[in-house]
């Protein structure tokens, strides 16, 4: 069965790539996002997608010279979907981990941003004192000292994140087992469980908290200890892609190259996440 | 396939079911008490009561599922007397505000298939129970509402088995059953085939159970019947 849905997805992709090298300034590419990641990407009430990874697509695409089609798709997803050929490629801040690449590839980074733990104000958390940057692949004395300090002011509690994503993995792997995770399916439903005290911390990006804040004043949302990366949190947010498309893999790391160069990249982050978060 | 992976993930999608059984059992039980008491009101002689039950069932039968169990989740906490008060012990957690919603939605069917079991209890039975002297209570208790139970058992067998589908929505306000087990293992392996096909055959082997034992109540509620017509 398997087989022969991969056959017919094989031969799909080969009558596409003909297609391609026949008219090779039309290249036709299919984006899966999740548009419910503001400000990665959003949808706003007309069923317009907007963000970050939205304006990329469209700087991407413009210096690929190919035209291209986003679709939405559930986060949890989002793998099994890009296998079975719904779409061609992933943009929906996923971040680079081996733990993926052994599914997909990936192209090279375009926007690291960290993730930060979340809790409502009045939280025993808040006010913890740890370093303000904490790598897990490079744990320093002082970062040791605020990881502890974290996992010890954390026992017992329940804990927040989106399904499928690193903040989940580092839940369940950093913060071990003294800690129950809950998962949700958008970044929305997690809010709303943040804020109405269900849950007694939250991860996700640094950013989408920031747009969080900064839309809703009286969010009573508070941002907690360091800035997390590195570890399960992989090398930054890069383009999913199947294993067999190394030409396509070639053609979006050579797009992605000219928009770093010439700076679009760092634009495209300042206007959504109000820093340069380019890689 | 993975048929290794499948092998893997039973164990883990099995503990699911626990939870799964526990909240089907669960709801069910609140819901179907609920529900003798809408019938009741339905088929009672005051209009606004009867109005009142024939409302609810308007609503929770006409809405989906799955909007309800988003609204008392994720809606009710919305407001902040809720959360302050003694309601929030219950909602504030996912377990209750699963069983809630699933128990308010099956009363609403069970409500109407008791009404029309209720209405079809033979008019001799109650006459005689009338003339044997039995008050309004134990008239109820020990002929109609037993009579309309054996009369609406199939399809609230079929009631059953929707619920148990039903159910799977509660991994959306995180509720860790045989669904959403599955997807975290998907999350980590990437592989929905597998999974899904066997926390299907999971959902199939409840279901089968909840046939049987369906079946076995038809069989001992109906035995007077048959023993008659074998009489005859």
């Amino acid at each position: 069965m398997k087989r022969l849905i991969l056959g017919a997805v094989a031969l799909v992709a080969f009558s596409a790539a003909g297609l391609a090298q026949a008219q090779a300034q039309d290249l036709e590419i299919t984006i899966g996002t999740e548009g419910a990641f503001p400000p990665w990407n959003g949808t706003n009430p007309n069923g317009e997608l907007f963000g970050a990874e939205i304006d990329l697509i469209a700087a991407l695409c413009a210096e690929m010279n190919a035209t291209c089609e986003t679709v939405t798709n559930d986060f949890d997803s989002m793998i099994p979907a890009l296998q079975a050929g719904r779409f061609d490629a992933i943009m929906a801040a996923m971040s680079i981990t081996d733990e993926r690449r052994q599914s997909i590839s990936f192209s090279n980074g375009y926007f690291g941003d960290p993730a930060r733990i979340a809790v409502l104000d009045g939280s025993p958390l808040v006010g913890i004192e740890t370093v303000e940057k904490l790598n897990l692949d490079n744990l320093d004395g002082a970062s040791q000292a605020s990881l502890d300090a974290l996992k010890a002011a954390t026992v017992g509690m329940t804990i927040g994140a989106q399904g499928s994503t690193t903040h989940s993995n580092f839940i369940e792997q950093i913060l071990g087992g003294d800690v129950t995770l809950k998962t949700y399916g958008t970044q929305d439903d997690l809010n709303l469980d943040l804020q109405a005290g269900r849950i007694d911390a939250a991860v996700a990006e640094n950013s989408v908290w920031s747009d969080l804040i900064d839309s809703d004043p009286s969010s009573g949302i508070a941002l907690i200890g360091p800035t997390l990366d590195g570890g399960p949190f992989g090398e930054g947010i890069g383009v999913g892609l199947r294993q067999a498309d190394t030409d396509l893999l070639a053609a979006f790391n050579a797009a992605l190259a000219v928009l770093k160069a010439n700076g679009t990249l760092s634009r495209i982050s300042i206007e959504w996440f109000g820093v340069d978060a380019s890689l | 396939m993975k048929f290794t992976l499948m092998w893997e993930s039973l164990p883990t999608l099995l503990s699911g079911a626990v939870l799964t059984v526990q909240l089907v059992a669960l709801a069910l039980v609140i819901g179907f008490g609920l529900a003798v008491v809408i019938a009741l009101a339905r088929l009672g002689s005051n209009p606004l009561i009867s109005g009142a039950a024939r409302f609810y069932i308007f609503v929770f039968r006409g809405t989906p599922l799955l909007l309800q169990i988003f609204l008392i989740y994720y809606g009710l906490a919305q407001f902040e007397w809720v959360r302050e008060s003694i309601f929030w012990l219950v909602l504030k957690e996912a377990y209750w505000a699963a069983i809630i919603a699933l128990a308010l939605n099956t009363a609403a069917y069970t409500a109407e298939l008791m009404r029309g079991g209720i209405s079809g209890v033979p008019k001799g039975q109650v006459e005689a129970a009338l003339a044997c002297g039995m008050g309004r209570i134990t008239r109820y208790r020990r002929i109609i509402l037993p009579t309309a139970f054996r009369q609406i058992l199939p399809a609230y067998g079929n009631e059953i088995i929707l619920m148990v589908k039903a159910s799977s929505l509660a991994s959306t306000i995180t509720l860790m059953e045989i669904t959403g087990i599955a997807e975290r293992i998907i999350a980590r392996t990437f592989s929905p085939l597998e999974v899904f096909a066997v926390a299907g055959a999971i959902y199939l082997a409840i279901n089968f159970a909840v046939t049987l034992g369906v079946e076995g109540l038809e069989r001992r509620y109906n035995k007077g019947l048959r023993l008659a017509s074998a009489a005859r």
